[in-house]
């Protein structure tokens, strides 16, 4: 019995080296981009659009800054990125400036904050501005409105492919315990509406006290 | 110049207390708005929340940019999004601070790995409500055959705008402009809702 469960570890292990070379790669491939005015530029002219574009609230702005920066641009890892918005996520505020304040920061400090910042606060300010001085107009108009029915799909779309993908991605870990979590932390928002806070808090506790093994992250 | 500071003070404070993402913000705006300082009437205030719900950008946001506008012009609304993102800036850079420093010993590890699963699963939640809404435009599940009948051209938006970011690697931005494109032409043909 010991000596097959070795052998198994063994090739876990062998796995989970390769997984964690290959993290390692994409981490020096996010640091090493280069902080220049190009980079701060590129950086406010993806979030500000982001922000532009992004009707319906605090989630699908995820899929967005996910597209962004960790597919286009490489400047963050997926799991950095998922980790910065459970903590954005678990912080009072709005998500979305939350999750580009974080991870503003995480890409190049206290500048590429305050640049994502005001990325994403100047779409809005500069729309609702605008909407407020003519809402008779707006309310009214039938091809605003068909617009933006278009791009709640897209939003929808996008936001849908992320689920998948992240879900995929846990269940090929076979890990029982994450899926579990995701299972019943679905259900208890989807089916009970238990509230988002609340979850997130219980499952941090889970978190601390059995899932501190390494295998986990 | 009195006004603009307690604009800036108010939404700092709903900035705080707001707990929860957007939708959690309009109660405690509500609350000091409209029926603290009565800068608003309520009918005001709903179409505070319609209008942030039709346009783009965050719904907290969009509402206090939407009431600095209507209380005191351009310099209320940068006010009052200001006061509402600066306990987000000050927060949050703490925040990602304690993460680069302690994210990998083991308890804070525990709860990240813990938080993980949740996010998934609340993309997943996220996902589903707006299928209903796009496809179905109702805000549960469909339930009835009328209304799951009821189905929406919508759906053939997101199927194209998944596949094509999915499979062919188009830009998320370029996805949305596109299916933007894509509800302008169903909503002139008539087949969008």
């Amino acid at each position: 019995m010991s000596s097959q469960e070795s052998k198994i570890s063994k090739e876990e292990q062998e796995e989970r080296r390769k997984e964690l070379e290959a993290e390692m790669e994409r981490q020096l491939k996010a640091q090493s981009a280069k902080r220049d005015w190009l980079f701060y530029w590129t950086l406010f002219k993806s979030t500000f659009l982001i922000s532009a574009f992004t009707v319906g609230g605090g989630f699908v702005i995820i899929p967005l800054l996910k597209g962004k920066f960790v597919d286009e641009y490489h400047w963050l890892t997926e799991k950095d990125t998922i980790n910065l918005v459970a903590i954005a996520q678990s912080m009072p505020g709005v998500v979305a400036v939350n999750s580009a304040v974080i991870l503003g920061y995480r890409m190049a400090g206290i500048l590429g904050t305050l640049v994502a910042l005001v990325a994403t606060v100047l779409p809005p300010l500069i729309i609702i501005t605008i909407v407020a001085y003519c809402y008779e107009f707006f309310v009214r108009s039938e091809v605003v409105k068909t617009i933006l029915k278009g791009m709640q799909c897209g939003a929808t779309a996008l936001i849908v492919n992320v689920g998948i993908d992240l879900v995929l991605k846990q269940a090929k870990k076979k890990l029982i315990l994450p899926i579990l979590i995701i299972i019943a932390t679905f259900i208890a928002n989807a089916v009970w509406d238990f509230n988002i806070m609340a979850l997130v808090l219980i499952d941090g506790f889970i978190g601390l006290f059995l899932l501190r093994d390494k295998k986990y992250s | 110049m009195m006004i603009l500071w307690q604009l800036f003070w108010e939404f700092c404070k709903v900035g705080v207390f707001c707990v929860g993402g957007g939708y959690a913000s309009m109660p405690l705006i509500q609350d000091s708005v409209v029926d603290t300082f009565h800068w608003l009437s309520m009918s005001e205030f709903i179409d505070v929340f319609t209008i942030s719900q039709m346009t783009p950008g965050p719904i907290g946001i969009n509402a206090a940019t939407f009431v600095g506008t209507k209380v005191a012009g351009l310099a209320g609304a940068i006010c009052a999004t200001a006061g509402f993102v600066t306990p987000s800036f000050i927060l949050g850079i703490i925040l990602a601070k304690l993460f680069f420093k302690y994210g990998d010993i083991g308890p804070v590890r525990g709860i990240l790995n813990g938080l993980r699963p949740a996010v998934v699963a609340l993309i997943c939640v996220a996902s589903f409500s707006f299928i209903w809404l796009s496809v179905w435009n109702i805000e549960t599940m469909p339930r009835t055959w009328a209304e799951l009948s009821n189905i929406s051209w919508g759906g053939l938006i997101i199927l194209v705008g998944a596949v094509a970011a999915s499979r062919m690697n188009v830009g998320v931005i370029k996805v949305l402009i596109g299916s933007g494109v894509g509800g302008l032409i169903f909503g002139y043909l008539g087949i969008l809702y």
